[in-house]
């Protein structure tokens, strides 16, 4: 049973980072596209080649570490922001359960019961990588970057946690795998929280840095950010976190509003089990990419925010707004014992 | 005494700092309607993109690129290294030393002196084409072919080995489409037509 987990969590990732390395050359392409542009095509056809040859060329550079920088947290930083972001893949159901004959293979590495929490530490321990990475590097542009992250992780988690307790008022549980199995019969919880919805998309997308919230790393202002100091590897890790948070939020998206590995009526196709489950993990997949993709086309449409428009959107805007959603949620599931109260 | 500040041109916009309406200040509309504007160019605007080793884009027939020397029908060498060119040259990229012509070369230079070294510094040739328009012996021009990049710097400076035309018929330059009818009014005014 270990070892099947183990092959498991191995798959997972190598599937995580080949996603993330060609979320890298979508990202080119997408820009490329609305921008007008070809985008890579050199590195083999299509340049489908491209994220190796990116990869390589960051292995090549030289791996420069600043004289004035704390080395340890400076190592650390890069560690931290891709160890954290490899870990939340485990607890997402990624697909049903596989049975072939005695031998079952479940799609979902742990199953915690307080799987959607987990999920939010490790987002938040993403953060110190960023910011021990720009506190080492002892570099202003950097430690600049790395106060935005945070500031900017404390705004906006506030208002991504919020939103899931008005989800997990309507779902019951907190387990990941009982949010999917709440939708697989019933509607997506998109139906009943698209306020929810909403304000944790938005957080999401300021959780991983991406424009219009790329504060931390915003080239126009502060350089690099908080990776300015950064070259080779360890800033190929920073850059591939990115990524591959990129790629684990979607699948929290998916996972938390659109049912997961849920296909509508799939029950009444008439397919065995076994197609079920991995037709499943493809639709999650498929919406996963609806999400990076959307991911992308946010980024290459919209201007950056300022730093005070930053802050006013997440205290004065969000938050209220989550607590309201929590209110009407909570009055509205808990209807019939208020109204036993009159 | 302060007076009303006169615009200088008519381009002076009124700007208004008017209090944004509810509908902008939740700024989904606006978000959703440039969403759909690169949408629209995701999907259906073609690339503006040239592939350019593949793909040449045509050049102007007076482009000015990397200069040649050029030789007479007979393939003998026109420049008389009178330095012309390098006075006429803005930026001191030409540099040349002349030489006399001996018995039995009057099949390679068609003049008694000629350029022993001709020497175009790219790097700081502007390629302004004022060296051509100073030639009295239609001996330099500019052609359409791009001066290749190079990781240093000394490549750059440019000997006879590159810049005078090849012997082989077949691989001269071809530079008539520069003389177009305003190159060639223009060179009409020129006071030293007799070389033509």
């Amino acid at each position: 049973m270990i070892l099947t987990t183990l092959i498991f969590l191995s798959v997972l990732l190598l599937v995580t980072l080949g996603v993330a390395a060609y979320e890298t050359y979508g990202e080119r392409k997408v820009a490329a596209f609305m921008q007008d542009r070809v985008g890579p095509d050199r590195a083999g056809p299509f340049g489908i080649l491209q994220p190796i040859a990116d990869g390589v060329k960051m292995f090549m550079k030289e791996d420069f570490v600043p004289a004035t920088a704390n080395k340890r947290l400076y190592f650390l930083g890069p560690a931290i922001a891709m160890t954290t972001a490899l870990l939340t893949g485990c607890v997402i159901p990624w697909g049903g359960t596989m049975v072939i004959g005695d031998f079952t293979l479940n799609f979902q590495a742990a199953d915690p019961e307080i799987g959607i929490l987990y999920v939010f530490a490790m987002v938040s321990i993403g953060v110190y990588g960023i910011m021990l990475g720009g506190w080492a590097s002892n570099n202003k542009f950097a430690l600049y970057g790395a106060i935005r992250a945070a500031s900017q992780m404390v705004s906006y988690e506030l208002a991504m946690g919020l939103s899931i307790v008005a989800l997990i008022i309507g779902t019951g549980t907190l387990s990941l795998s009982g949010i999917v199995s709440g939708q697989l019969d019933g509607w997506w919880n998109i139906a009943a929280q698209p306020l929810g919805f909403l304000l944790f998309l938005v957080c999401a997308f300021a959780e991983t840095n991406r424009a219009p919230f790329d504060l931390p790393e915003c080239e126009t202002e502060l350089v690099g950010g908080y990776h300015t100091e950064f070259s080779s590897m360890k800033l190929g890790f920073y850059l591939f976190a990115e990524y591959v948070n990129m790629f684990i939020s979607s699948a929290v998206i998916s996972t938390l509003y659109f049912g997961g590995y849920d296909i509508p009526f799939v029950d009444q196709a008439g397919l065995t089990g076994f197609w079920i489950t991995v037709l499943g993990t493809g639709m999650l997949f498929a919406k996963i990419i609806f999400f990076i993709f959307f991911f992308m086309w946010i980024r290459w449409t919209l201007p950056r925010f300022r730093y005070d428009q930053l802050m006013n959107l997440g205290w004065k805007t969000l938050i209220p707004l989550a607590i309201l959603n929590i209110l009407i949620t909570g009055l509205w599931n808990f209807r019939t014992e208020l109204l036993a109260l009159f | 005494m302060a007076t009303a500040m006169q615009p200088l041109t008519q381009r002076s916009r009124q700007v208004s700092n008017k209090k944004m309406t509810f509908m902008e200040r939740i700024y989904l509309p606006a978000i959703l309607k440039g969403m759909a504007i690169t949408l629209k160019h995701f999907f259906f605007v073609k690339a503006a993109t040239v592939k350019y080793p593949e793909q040449k884009r045509p050049f102007s027939a007076i482009y000015r690129g990397l200069h040649v020397l050029k030789r007479d029908d007979q393939g003998r060498e026109r420049c008389t290294a009178c330095g012309l060119c390098a006075v006429a040259c803005p930026a001191e990229a030409i540099t040349m030393v002349s030489a006399e012509r001996k018995k039995g070369e009057e099949k390679m230079y068609r003049e008694e002196k000629y350029a022993s070294v001709y020497e175009i510094n790219m790097l700081r040739c502007i390629f302004c084409g004022d060296c051509e328009d100073a030639c009295p012996k239609e001996a330099i021009f500019l052609t359409d072919r791009l001066v290749p990049s190079d990781y240093t710097r000394n490549p750059f400076v440019y000997g006879k080995e590159w810049l005078v035309e090849p012997l082989d018929p077949a691989l001269r330059v071809d530079v008539s489409k520069r003389q177009t009818p305003e190159v060639l009014k223009f060179k009409g005014q020129k006071q030293y037509s007799h070389n033509r």
